[in-house]
């Protein structure tokens, strides 16, 4: 047998739908493109955990605080599974971290804006962690083994999330006209926010030509986005609630909605990082990383001793 | 792999007493102890298994992807080694 060329071998694979493990060939770019989205998307499950944690504190009943703990916990879960996934890859949790901490790295845009009432946390579990199961549902199939396993993991975590958001919309919607308009307020605001979760229109989406040759994406952001906005309408209409976009109407030629797009100006300044909270969040994860000092000092400095020990045994 | 967040375990579960213990993930842990109950947080909170083993990363080792071929071939060309290379007379019931 001759030698195996890596680069054939690397695009068999993906031709035959199997997939890329850690200790694979693959070209850099390849892994770059990984790094880059598997460290961004676990920046987003930590800083996540930001908006909703808010209300921790403030949830309305015992009920509402355990489940929502447990939401915000399984949201940190999904954070360390997805960071070493990228770790596999080669790079380091601290460079990771550092990126996060830094404001170097990027994460989702709508983790930068406020949860102002109780019914944004039922609009945020609804719409927010409904967006992301759609893209994650399509990412359990990625090419690349570690990420697509980690999705599965959290697949299978996220469905409770929607159902708890949908669930606390349904309290408010059927509440009284008080509770009602609150839910109503928090559609207004979450909506544009959610369908620019999908990333930028394929247009002008700089990464996504090689996200779907390498299978590290099957979909297109404007195709998820669609699927996301002929889904919810039914759920919206159950509540009684009103979609703030007045060109959403049914296309019966395409069997889909048509609706407006969100402002893409505001999308980009966002990640730029002047959305309502970027730095309020900034400040947060800091600030907690850097309270956490000692207790990782600490723990290392245990740690050591503890091995150091067990080897001399 | 080891920086502030303290070396890399694989961890495996148990789903039920009996089975086999699967891979399921890792962690960055900076004691045995530790690393035993990240592993019970992070993987085990709904009921996912009742047994846990971590192991560092590093001290796995594991065949490499270039092997695979020649690594595992041999297994495919002895096919005395399954059941269906026998002939087995009839008559003499479940063999």
């Amino acid at each position: 047998m001759g030698r195996v060329n890596v680069e054939e071998v690397f695009e068999a694979k993906l031709a035959k739908n199997d997939f890329i493990e850690p200790k694979d060939w693959m070209p850099e770019n390849y892994r770059k493109h990984l790094i880059r989205q598997i460290s961004q998307h676990a920046h987003s499950e930590i800083l996540g955990m930001l908006p909703e944690g808010n209300w921790i504190s403030r949830a309305p009943s015992l009920r509402a605080k355990l489940v929502l703990l447990a939401k915000v916990q399984d949201e940190g879960g999904h954070g360390l599974y997805l960071y070493t996934a990228a770790e596999s890859l080669g790079i380091s949790r601290d460079e990771m971290l550092n990126a996060l901490l830094t404001g170097k790295a990027k994460y989702s845009s709508i983790f930068n804006y406020p949860t102002l009432s109780w019914a944004d946390v039922g609009a945020v579990g609804w719409l927010v962690d409904g967006a992301a199961i759609m893209n994650q549902v399509m990412l359990q199939r990625s090419s690349y083994g570690p990420y697509s396993r980690a999705m599965v993991r959290i697949c299978k975590e996220e469905s409770f999330h929607q159902r708890q958001g949908y669930e606390i919309m349904t309290h408010l919607s059927f509440g009284t006209p008080e509770q009602k308009a609150m839910a109503q307020d928090a559609l207004n605001r979450w909506w544009f926010p959610t369908l620019m979760m999908f990333g930028p229109p394929d247009r002008e989406s700089p990464n996504s030509e090689n996200a779907l040759k390498w299978r590290i994406k099957r979909e297109t952001n404007d195709q998820l986005r669609q699927r996301f906005v002929n889904q919810t309408v039914i759920q919206a209409e159950y509540l009684g609630l009103t979609i703030p976009d007045k060109g959403l109407v049914w296309n019966e030629a395409k069997k889909a909605y048509d609706f407006s797009e969100p402002d893409w100006a505001e999308f980009k300044n966002v990640i730029k990082g002047n959305g309502p909270c970027n730095k309020e969040r900034l400040v947060s994860r800091n600030k907690s990383h850097k309270d956490g000092e000692w207790v990782r000092a600490a723990a290392a400095a245990y740690g050591k001793k503890q091995m150091e020990a067990s080897l001399a045994a | 792999m080891s920086d502030s967040q303290g070396p890399l375990w694989e961890v495996f579960v148990q789903k039920k007493a009996g089975q086999p213990f699967v891979h399921c993930g890792n962690l960055h842990a900076y004691d045995k102890e530790m690393a035993l109950q990240n592993a019970r947080d992070l993987y085990t909170r709904r009921g996912e298994g009742m047994a846990l083993w971590v192991v560092l990363s590093d001290a796995i080792v594991s065949s490499s992807p270039e092997d695979m071929g020649s690594f595992f071939e041999p297994s495919n060309d002895k096919i005395f080694r399954h059941p269906t290379f026998y002939q087995i007379p009839d008559g003499v019931g479940h063999m």
